[in-house]
Order: structure tokens, then C-alpha cells, then sequence
């Protein structure tokens, strides 16, 4: 089972990202299961949603106490919550910023995961470039699938068009496929170095 | 001892008329032309509420409801359903194991009446049976008080209900306690006739049939059982509309009010004629009629019949609050319009 | 057809293939997008001859319901905690007059305090009422129970509560299975209703019964969910025939062939329960579980079946009766009562309020009911520190002040956040 948590703002789509992340795995074939944290939901105030996916049923319930992956779309959160308790050692991390990992102060827990398990990509920009609005999570989903390959781009372009049908859809799904080529390149580049 | 009503054949099941030629036109004046005779004065009255049922001796609940009924019955064919609400009506017309209804009849909740009716209406609609018309009833305390909710609610909603009130100004059944529908300085059990205001407080109250007009609903009426001819008329009327409707009926209750049980529609004609009980109609949300006072009384005419105003008029003067009272008259006269101004002499 | 849906909407479609004629709907978290995808259904036409009410409260959702029913039209409305109580007269009257309303209970605690998330204390406070109420494990289980509710309902003419727990399964994407409706038509037939409202034969409903006949009336309520423990397996065999798919019946067992431990719970906890079992079970510990998926009426002899070869018992749930303890402990304990070798019963508070239940409290918990088993009521991850100060707070001074407000200033300190003044 891998799982994936997404930590953002009221507002920013984090919830709809999630969903949209276990569609992506149906249109697979596999199991997934979405659901958010609970609460009053305010617009600028923070928000987990999960996603856990997997080849058989999924029976738990808890949330996700120790993802495989984050994935981060405002990094201001690092200040207020602890993003990190219980990444696994051999986890995933994407953050939605432009800056780098040590000028977010977050350079010691990116450099623990293994080579390669840590990127940055500017979500934002590729969807206000695209879509016209700061709703980072179609593009976080096409950066998710090339850091950790573990559903297919194309899957997440059929989930985007399943979520937002119409021109919007295609606006997001440009987002997504640039932030995954943008990833894309940066793996390469690392692999290389 | 005759036999109960459950053994009878059906024609002898149906209530012996007795037709008196008097001065009134409520029973059915041989002398008035068929067609403005009273539902109640035909033998082929559906006699929805039978004999048999449980009611005081004088009570305005049960003749209201016969009349209302009735008149119902015939305007919708026989198409009727019924939802009542707990109170004296629902209990003197139904001692387990007998009932007294001879229409389709649902006793649910206190109040709830009004919502209960929007469902068995809905259910008419989905079934494709529009014809089957549904009422909802109650007295005062199940509709002004704990019905309001659901009425104000089927109201908005425009569900198509007809909502009879049976305004006895008191929760009867359980021993006469106050309800918002109480007049000022009434005794009841909960506004007993002691200490510095003796009776119900002034300045408490509302009117039901005034935010009933406010929800502008397609039809609004009081009615009273001094006049069951109209009664009956508005109630036919209410039927040929579709949409939420309000009739909220003056009964006097004989035990509740501390009067005479022979007295129930005399006391109803003075509650109009002195003003207190202003008879009207209304259509999405304006005043369309209204029935003129004949001879106007003072309002102690009224007050005086009843012990439940008797501590008014204990003291060796006049307690002021029966001016108070006679000003409610006055006003209700004035915005009613219910006294044609003497024209002035030329 | 496989779909990867919001529990809710999943439920929405469901009962939308039930055809329900009056569906009245109000809104109150966590239940509310199951109204709004069925108002959205019946207004795009998917869901024909429906009459779909926007009523005033819940009060009303079930007054409306009852009318409709009373009149032969297949009813059905959603409620929540706070609302299930506002309802409370109108539910009684339900059962009371033997109408078949099916109602979805989105499980969520009841205040004060006031609190959104899930637990079933809202379930418990009917449960007397003589409602049939079935918990739903998964949201699976939930679109199927629906299906089935409305067949039960109608065949014993006793309405029947849906329980899904709030948010955990109301407000999870997950992939489900919804029914095609020539399969639920073949499952469930038009509602004939043993009496109705009709002009062509008019009857009186809702009479007041003396002491003469009251009890008799109460030991035919009771004797109708007897029949129920009957009815509701066959049901489900034949849901399962037509479907393809277990769902329902009383109770499930998992793993409890040889078990000495056994786990009791209901609802979505059961998923996360199985996990730790397997777990345990690796380490060579002997743990089961049964669901209990009929709590109304509660399963005595299948439950006690289930248990008789248990050494001990563990009771999970998610309510407690103040000044007593758990109900569904003390509803299990009543089944075990005349075992001739009784397995020892231990009895756990958790999720209260919606704090999520996780394996590692699980692990612990079923290991310390046979290693270190405790007396009473045990509050699965209750904070003793918080709830210690609070305690010494009162007893230093009668006039304390609120509990939850200074338990929350209490938090509000150890987690370094600024203090509301």
C-alpha cells in the first residue's frame, strides 16, 4: 500500500488533489481511498487530505500516520505544523514552491530520503500560467507522477478531465504536464550528476 | 341502550335529522332555496365526523369540525384526507377502539400536523392522484405554539394543504393551560387569576391568520360557528384553490371559558360583533373581505358570560384592563374596516 | 458498475435506484451530500416520480416522511446527531405506527459540546425506539444496506436507520460498486403497504391505546424485530444471490475460528481492526473479530455462537452511556451471560468526538486486555494528564468554570499556541 499525504490551505484544491490522485489509481485497475481531515473547512486555514493506494481493498480507517509521500502546497506550513512526522525513511517530497529547500529552511529533513525523493516545483506558476487561477494541485499531481512513477501521467490527465471536464480540464492538464516534464528534468539531471 | 355504531347497517349508521324552523339559518330553513342550504342540511352529507365521538356538551371544536369536514367532503368529491393534530379533537374523535372519522384520518404529533399533511400530499402528487385533497387541523396550542414550525414551513413551501385551526384560545384537553392564541386577561390554569394582574399578561399573543397573510399565502380565513354558513363557504372556496391555506376557526369551549354549554354560538356572535374576533379573508397576502360587524356590542356583552373573565368585574369598579380590551376591539374595527361610518347628515 | 465515488454519492445513487417516491431533506454534516446528490438526481431527471421537499427542520424531514408513508408512497430522509434528537418524538411515532422509512444516520457525536465528527452516540439514543438499525463496515456495505433497508422496512413494516460513520465513510473517495437498477427492481419490489390513507377506504391511524392494549401493542413491536433476526439474513442470502456479494445479515466473523481473543465492534473501525489482527495474527496470536452489523435487533444467539469459544472479549465502541458505560458492551455482555464457560468481557471506549483509532492503540489495547486486563470502562487514548489537572482543578474551587473550555486552554498551552483569554 503506498500513501500520500497532502498538506495545504483551505482554498487550494487540497481535497479535490486527493481525489483526484485515487482516480487516477481506478482508472488503473487498483484500489484507492481519499478522504480528508475532517473539519470546518476555512479558506486559508490548514488542511491534510490523503490518498493510500493499493493492489487489494483497503480496510483502515486511521489517517496517515506514515506516509510514503508528502506533498506540500504551501510551503508556509513549515512554520506552523509538522509537516514531517512520520515520512518514512525511504519516502517521497514534493514541495510547491520556487524557492530551494534550504533557503524554505527544510534542507535537513529533504537531504534524509534517499537520492532523487525530494523535489521542488513551482505549481503555482504552471497554474496561474495555464489555468489562470493559484490552484496548484493538477500540476502537483503531474510532478507526483514523475518523482515517484507510481501511477502512470496518463492516468492522472484521465482524473484531471474526470474532475474538471471542459476547457478548465484541459487548462489543468497542461499544468500537469508541464510540472511533470519540469520534474522529469530535474530527476534526469540529478540521475546524471 | 342503542347499539354502537360498528353493528348498525350503513343507512341506519347516519344521524337522524331533525329540522327546526327557527330564526337562524344553521341547520337548514326549509324555506331557503336548495342551493343556498347548508352542506350539514342534506341527507347526503358525507357525515365525516359521526355521532358517537366524545365531545363536551356545547363544544365549538365538534361543530366546527363537522361543518368544516362536511363542506370539505363535498367540495373535493369525497376526495379527502385528514391529518390531525394531538388535542381535544383528535381524542374525543377517537377512544380506542372506536373512531368516529369516516374519512381517511392520521393522528401523528403534537406538531407536526401541517408537515405530516405536506407528506401525505406529495404522496398524492407522486401517485398521480391529484384529485385526493389532504387538510390538516389542530387547535390553537398545536398550531400557534408547538405547530408553528411546521406550519410557517408548509406555508413557504406553498405545499397544497388546507390547515383548520379550531381556536379555543387554550390548551383544552390537558386542563385548560394558556397559548399564545389566549386573549389578554383570560384565566387559565397557567395564568391564574390572582396577584397584581390577574389572568393572561397584555402585550403577549399573536395573531396566527395576520402572519399567515404575511406568508402571502393563496388563501386566508377566520371563521366563526356564529356563522356556519360561512363557515362552510369559505371552506369550499379554500378547497377549489390550490396552494397552502389557512382557516383558523373561533369555537368556544364551554368548560375552558366557564360558560354555558348552551351558549357556544351566542358567545361566538358577540366575539365578532364586538370586535375581538375580527372575520376576514385574505389572498396572497392582502385583506379581500371582510364581515361587517351587524350591530356592534361593548365588549363586556362578551366578557360578562364567561368566568374566565369574571375577576374583571369583581372589584366594586370596573378593572381598567376591560378598557384595555374594548381598545382592541376599537382598533381591530378600525383597521378591519368593520363598522360602516354613519354617513353624516347632509 | 466499478466507480471511484464519494461515499455519499455513491449512497445517493443507491437509494436513487430504490426509487424513492418523497425524499425529504434537511441539511446537518456529515449527512448532507447524500440530500444534495439526491436533489441533484431528481432534478436533472435521473430520479423520476419523486417528489423531492426542502423542509424546515429535521423535525419536519420526519413528520414529511410520515405522511408520505402513512399515504403508500416510499419515503426517505437523512439525518445526523443533533438532528436525529431534534426528530426524537417523530422517530418514536415511526416505529410506533409501523411505517417502513428508510433514514441514512451519517454517525456523528451529539453536544454539548457541540462536535461535527463521527461517533455513535446518535445511533445509541434510538436505540430503544424500535427502529432497525444496521451499521455499515465500508461503503460497500453502505450503498448495499440501503438496497436492503428498503426491502426489510417494507416486508416488516418497521422503518430502519442506515448507520454510516460520518466523514470516515460519508466523505472517503473510494471505489464502489453501484447496482445497475434492473438488478434492485428484481431485488426490491414496489412498496405495498399492509395500511394506508385512501379515500376509497378510509381508516383511522394513530388512535390513542389505553392501558388496556398498550402492552400488547409494545410485545408486538418487540416480537417484530424477532422476526427480523430472520428476516434480515434471508434477505441478505438473497442480495447476495442477485448481486454477487456478501453484504449485511446480523454479523460477520474474521479470523474467530480459533481464536481466543475476539474483537467486538461496528462500523468502519472493523477495517482498521482486521489490519491489527493480521498483524497480530503474524505474531502468532490467536485474535478475531466479529462485526456486528444488526444492532437493532441485536444479534443474542448468533453473537453468542460467535463468542462461546472465546477466552476473552474485547468490546470496541464508539459511545459510552454516561453513568454506565459502553451500551454495545453491555448489549454483548447480556449474549454471553448464560455461556456455560463465559469468556472474560472487556470493555473499550474509543473515537469519541472522531479521535481516529489507529493500529498502534489497537495493538496495545488487545494486548493489554489478556496481559493487564482493567475493571469498568477503559477510554482508549484518553489524555490522563489533561483530564487529571481538570480534576484537581474542580476540587480546589466549586465554581470552576466550564470543563471543555479550560480542558481546550489546557491543550492550548502544552501545544504552545497562544491562550484564548
Amino acid at each position: 500500500m503506498f500513501q500520500v499525504r497532502i498538506h495545504g490551505r483551505g482554498g487550494q484544491g487540497v481535497v479535490t488533489g486527493a481525489e483526484m490522485l485515487s482516480i487516477a489509481a481506478f482508472f488503473e485497475g487498483r484500489h484507492a481511498q481519499a478522504f480528508p481531515s475532517f473539519g470546518s473547512e476555512r479558506t486559508g486555514a490548514p488542511v491534510v487530505a490523503f490518498c493510500r493506494i493499493a493492489d487489494q481493498e483497503i480496510r483502515l480507517r486511521e489517517p496517515i500516520l506514515d506516509p510514503d509521500c508528502l506533498i506540500v502546497q504551501d510551503a508556509t506550513l513549515f512554520k506552523v505544523i509538522d509537516v514531517f512526522a512520520g515520512l518514512r525513511g525511504d519516502g517521497y517530497l514534493l514541495v510547491n514552491t520556487n524557492k530551494t529547500f534550504a533557503e524554505l529552511h527544510i534542507g535537513e529533513a529533504a537531504n534524509r530520503l534517499p537520492k532523487r525523493h525530494a523535489v521542488i516545483v513551482p505549481a503555482t506558476e504552471f497554474a496561474l500560467k495555464h489555468v489562470g487561477r493559484p490552484v496548484p494541485n493538477a500540476a502537483l499531481l503531474g510532478a507526483f507522477a514523475a518523482l515517484t512513477q507510481f501511477v502512470h501521467i496518463d492516468s492522472v490527465k484521465r482524473a484531471i478531465e474526470e474532475a474538471f471536464p471542459g476547457k478548465i480540464g484541459a487548462a489543468n492538464i497542461a499544468a500537469a504536464t508541464e510540472a511533470y516534464a519540469f520534474v522529469q528534468t530535474q530527476q534526469l539531471a540529478a540521475t546524471a550528476a | 341502550m342503542p347499539n354502537p355504531v360498528a353493528t348498525l347497517a350503513p343507512e341506519e349508521a347516519v344521524q337522524k335529522l331533525k329540522y327546526y324552523q327557527k330564526g337562524t339559518f344553521t341547520v337548514g330553513n326549509r324555506l331557503v332555496a336548495e342551493a343556498e342550504r347548508s352542506v350539514q342540511a342534506s341527507r347526503d352529507r358525507s357525515n365525516a365526523l359521526t355521532c358517537g365521538h366524545r365531545a363536551c356538551q356545547g363544544c365549538g371544536e365538534a361543530l366546527g369540525a363537522r361543518y368544516a369536514i362536511d363542506a370539505a367532503m363535498r367540495a373535493t368529491n369525497n376526495n379527502l384526507i385528514a391529518v390531525n393534530a394531538t388535542g381535544c379533537l383528535e381524542v374525543f374523535t377517537t377512544p380506542y377502539p372506536e373512531t368516529s372519522w369516516q374519512l381517511p384520518w392520521l393522528h401523528s404529533l403534537f406538531g407536526n400536523a401541517a408537515a405530516v399533511a405536506t407528506g401525505v400530499a406529495a404522496a398524492m402528487r407522486v401517485k398521480k392522484r391529484k384529485e385526493v385533497r389532504v387538510i390538516a387541523q389542530g387547535g390553537d396550542g398545536g398550531t400557534t405554539d408547538i405547530g408553528f414550525q411546521c406550519l410557517s414551513g408548509m406555508f413557504e413551501r406553498n405545499d397544497d394543504v388546507l390547515y383548520i385551526c379550531y381556536d379555543n384560545e387554550g390548551y383544552m384537553n390537558t386542563g385548560v393551560q394558556r397559548s399564545s392564541a389566549t386573549p389578554p386577561a383570560a384565566r387559565t390554569a397557567t395564568t391564574p387569576a390572582v396577584g397584581a394582574e390577574p389572568g393572561n399578561v397584555f402585550g403577549t399573543g399573536k395573531s396566527v391568520p395576520k402572519i399567515a397573510v404575511a406568508h402571502g399565502i393563496p388563501y386566508v380565513a377566520t371563521a366563526t360557528v356564529a356563522d356556519l354558513h360561512d363557515l362552510e363557504r369559505k371552506v369550499t372556496k379554500a378547497m377549489g384553490i390550490r396552494g397552502a391555506r389557512y382557516i383558523q376557526i373561533n369555537v368556544p369551549c364551554p368548560l375552558g371559558w366557564g360558560a354555558l354549554s348552551h351558549d357556544t354560538i351566542r358567545l361566538a356572535r358577540l366575539a365578532v360583533e364586538c370586535g375581538l374576533y375580527p372575520i376576514f379573508e385574505a389572498e396572497h397576502g392582502k385583506v379581500t373581505e371582510v364581515r361587517k360587524i351587524r350591530r356592534q356590542v361593548p365588549v363586556t356583552d362578551y366578557l360578562k358570560p364567561q368566568r374566565r373573565f369574571a375577576h374583571l368585574f369583581k372589584a366594586e369598579h370596573e378593572d381598567p384592563r376591560v378598557a384595555r380590551l374594548q381598545a382592541i376591539c376599537d382598533a381591530n374595527i378600525a383597521d378591519y374596516g368593520l363598522v360602516d361610518a354613519i354617513a353624516e347628515e347632509a | 458498475m466499478l466507480k471511484q465515488i464519494e461515499g455519499s454519492h455513491a449512497m445517493a445513487e443507491a437509494i436513487a435506484l430504490c426509487r424513492p417516491e418523497v425524499v425529504c431533506a434537511y441539511p446537518i454534516t456529515p449527512q448532507t451530500h447524500i440530500v444534495e446528490g439526491l436533489g441533484e438526481l431528481v432534478k436533472n431527471g435521473s430520479l423520476v416520480d419523486c417528489e423531492y421537499i426542502n423542509v424546515e427542520s429535521e423535525f419536519a424531514a420526519l413528520s414529511v416522511a410520515i405522511g408520505a408513508s402513512a399515504a403508500g408512497a416510499r419515503a426517505y430522509t437523512a439525518t445526523a446527531s443533533q438532528g436525529l434528537l431534534f426528530m426524537m418524538e417523530a422517530v418514536y411515532n415511526a416505529s410506533g405506527l409501523g411505517l417502513p422509512i428508510v433514514m441514512t444516520l451519517g454517525n456523528r457525536a451529539i453536544g454539548a459540546p457541540i462536535n461535527i465528527w463521527n461517533d455513535h452516540s446518535d445511533a445509541m439514543s434510538v436505540r430503544d425506539s424500535g427502529w432497525l438499525q444496521l451499521f455499515a463496515e465500508t461503503n460497500q456495505e453502505a450503498v448495499d444496506l440501503h438496497i436492503q433497508a428498503f426491502k426489510i422496512a417494507e416486508e416488516l413494516s418497521m422503518p430502519v436507520m442506515v448507520c454510516v460513520d460520518g466523514f470516515i465513510l460519508t466523505h472517503a473517495m473510494e471505489r464502489i460498486d453501484v447496482p445497475d437498477q434492473a438488478t434492485v427492481d428484481a431485488y426490491l419490489p414496489p412498496y405495498d403497504p399492509v395500511q394506508v390513507l385512501d379515500p376509497a377506504a378510509p381508516i383511522s391511524i394513530g388512535a390513542m391505546v389505553g392501558p388496556d392494549a398498550f402492552t400488547e401493542v409494545r410485545f408486538l413491536a418487540h416480537y417484530k424485530q424477532t422476526q427480523a433476526l430472520g428476516l434480515i439474513p434471508e434477505f441478505a442470502r438473497e442480495f447476495a444471490e442477485k448481486f454477487g456479494r456478501e453484504a449485511g445479515g446480523l454479523l460477520r466473523c474474521y479470523r474467530t475460528e480459533d481464536a481466543d481473543v475476539v474483537v467486538v465492534a461496528m462500523g468502519s473501525v472493523c477495517g482498521t481492526i482486521k489490519d491489527t489482527i493480521d498483524e497480530m495474527r503474524d505474531d502468532d496470536i490467536r485474535i478475531g473479530l466479529v462485526t456486528i452489523v444488526s444492532f437493532r435487533p441485536f444479534p443474542v444467539d448468533a453473537l453468542r455462537a460467535s463468542l462461546a469459544a472465546a477466552k476473552d472479549v474485547v468490546v470496541v465502541e464508539k459511545s459510552i452511556a454516561v453513568g454506565m458505560g459502553g451500551q454495545l458492551a453491555d448489549n454483548v455482555g447480556s449474549a454471553l451471560r448464560n455461556l456455560p464457560r463465559p469468556p472474560r468481557l472487556h470493555s473499550a471506549v474509543a473515537g469519541l468526538g472522531g479521535r481516529p483509532i489507529t493500529r498502534a492503540s489497537l495493538h496495545h489495547l488487545f494486548r493489554q486486555a489478556v496481559v493487564q486486563p482493567w475493571e469498568g470502562t477503559h477510554f482508549l487514548d484518553l489524555n490522563d494528564r489533561v483530564v487529571g489537572r481538570e480534576i484537581h482543578r474542580k476540587r480546589k474551587s466549586r465554581r470552576s468554570g466550564p470543563t471543555a473550555e479550560n480542558i481546550l486552554r489546557q491543550l492550548a498551552i502544552a501545544s504552545g499556541l497562544p491562550a484564548a483569554e
